[in-house]
């Protein structure tokens, strides 16, 4: 994007030519390489001659079995409940925005109480939510039910902590998608009503697609730390990549390595979703980028 | 075409229309001039529905504007009815208001597709000659952000054509140019007008009010003080209010 053909300047004629000068000298630039090159040094060489970090137990579980599933587990988590809490994140956005005043005031309410309290009360919430529903059934309201389940056959600890997570999740999304409808300018939606657009499709057709470039980065810091706050679930059932890596530690007593192996993991998933970030934002950035494009 | 009754609106406490009257005949080019805050650009929202009018009626080909009237008592039109009458009334506003994410075709393709329900081919090709009628046949691809204001102006108006309007409303379509953009768009609006398009505009150029305009009307807080041929209302003003008006807007020039 950045070899955007300049045509030459109207009247000159013939292409300028290229200025050449000596740059500017930064020797402060030289001397702060020098040093941080010396600390990284003295680091990587710290950490690798440490025998206690025992790099030979941490590379005996790097690609253990366990560990790698629960890191699925994680990841599935995260893009699941990260998933649902978006979609109910648009909803409540849209329901705040909306003129019907019971609509914004349950999405007010909404936002009142999961984000006003803790993630892991949540989900200790929902992991016990058999003990306040032992079944769950499907009818009409205060008339007669078809069907009923014992409620730990379909809210399994998975689903529990994917309740937990996505609904929490939308509380915060919401806001974040509210500010991005609220960043598009007012002229767009005057614009989308007088071609004879309803409200819903002016929504999902021109401020949507603008209020994106807006929600990305912010969402893919929340994706970021869902990923981390799937750890929590361990209170309900745990499955998840730090609980894995518990487990075994307590198992063998290898806490450091094990740590350092779910570190390993954690970094490798975050870094995955920067990258899928990078590309969201690239795409989205299409129309503004053209011109105004060099970063 | 446009049939503008006492037409009443408020913010809050502020009234901006104080009783409108007005009345553009089929194919006629009205252009409303008057100092900012008059309520010139508001009237323009009232006639596609963008604001709701508080007293008053507004016809537009015959059809009561926002609502229906049964028996004695008016009821507001469910939005379906509002899309529709809106879909017939072009609009092309100052900020031209292009969707910057969609490149010029896709911007005057969009409502033909999503709401008038025509295929793409269809509205591809009508939308081609729409660019090709503005001048800008080889910008079809190009993002807003890449066009300048008076192109950008353009395309908004092949957008506003593109549903086929019985009514075009131009809301200072040049106020926001450079000045030496001003002249492609004038020329486009123009060729509108004499192609027999029913237009109001909004506008400060006189010199354009003069040669495109049927009439003019002058606004003043809310009221038409008053509305002629334009060589009459340039010329002789019969009042005051617009007298200072245009020597106002003379002495700026």
């Amino acid at each position: 994007m950045t070899t955007t053909s300049r045509e030459p300047r109207a009247g000159t004629g013939e292409a300028p030519e290229d200025i050449k000068a000596v740059p500017v000298r930064h020797p402060g630039r030289w001397v702060a390489v020098a040093v941080l090159a010396v600390l990284i040094a003295m680091l990587i060489n710290n950490v690798v001659s440490n025998p206690n970090y025992r790099w030979d137990t941490v590379g005996k579980y790097v690609f253990d079995r366990r560990l790698s599933a629960a890191a699925l587990v994680t990841l599935q988590l995260t893009v699941l409940s990260m998933f649902f809490g978006v979609v109910l994140a648009v909803l409540l956005a849209v329901m705040r925005l909306s003129r019907n005043p019971i609509l914004t005031s349950s999405a007010w309410v909404y936002l009142w109480v999961f984000r006003g309290t803790p993630v892991y009360t949540q989900l200790v919430f929902w992991g016990l939510i058999s003990v306040l529903y032992p079944q769950v059934g499907i009818g009409i309201p205060f008339g007669p039910e078809f069907a009923s389940f014992q409620t730990t056959e379909v809210i399994t600890f998975f689903v529990a902590a994917l309740i937990g997570l996505a609904l929490n999740e939308a509380a915060y999304m919401a806001e974040i998608v509210r500010g991005g409808i609220l960043s598009v300018d007012r002229g767009q939606v005057d614009a989308s009503l007088a071609l004879g657009m309803s409200r819903a499709l002016a929504m999902r057709r021109i401020i949507l697609p603008q209020a994106l470039r807006v929600i990305v980065p912010p969402a893919g810091n929340q994706f970021i730390s869902l990923l981390k706050a799937t750890s929590l679930v361990s209170v309900i059932a745990g499955g998840d990549l730090l609980t894995a890596a518990e487990n075994i530690a307590s198992a063998n007593l290898h806490t450091i390595e094990l740590m350092l192996v779910a570190t390993f993991w954690y970094l490798v998933l975050t870094t995955i979703t920067s990258v899928a970030q990078h590309f969201a934002e690239r795409r989205l950035a299409r129309g503004s980028l053209a011109l105004h494009g060099r970063p | 075409m446009v049939r503008a009754q006492g037409v009443r609106k408020r913010f809050r406490r502020t009234e901006v229309l104080k009783g409108i009257d007005l009345d553009v005949r089929r194919g006629e080019v009205l252009c409303l001039i008057g100092p900012s805050g008059s309520g010139k650009s508001t009237f323009l929202r009232c006639v596609n529905h963008l604001e709701q009018i508080d007293d008053g009626r507004i016809h537009v080909d015959g059809e009561l504007i926002g609502y229906s009237e049964r028996g004695d008592a008016l009821h507001e039109l469910h939005e379906r009815d509002v899309c529709r009458q809106r879909a017939a009334i072009g609009m092309v506003f100052q900020r031209f208001n292009l969707f910057p994410h969609m490149t010029a075709l896709d911007n005057v393709i969009e409502a033909p597709i999503r709401v008038r329900r025509e295929s793409r081919t269809e509205a591809s090709e009508r939308a081609r000659a729409l660019l090709a009628r503005v001048g800008l046949a080889q910008k079809a691809q190009a993002y807003p952000a890449e066009l300048s204001g008076g192109q950008q102006q353009r395309v908004a108006i092949a957008r506003a054509l593109a549903m086929q309007p019985k009514l075009m409303l131009f809301d200072e379509p040049t106020s926001a140019l450079d000045p030496e953009l001003v002249g492609e768009v004038l020329a486009v609006m123009r060729g509108l007008a004499d192609d027999g398009m029913t237009m109001i505009v909004v506008t400060h150029e006189m010199a354009f009010a003069r040669e495109a305009g049927h009439r003019i009307a002058f606004m003043d807080d809310g009221t038409i003080v008053e509305s002629g041929a334009p060589r009459d209302v340039l010329a002789n003003p019969s009042h005051a209010r617009t007298r200072a008006f245009l020597s106002r807007l003379l002495a700026a020039s």
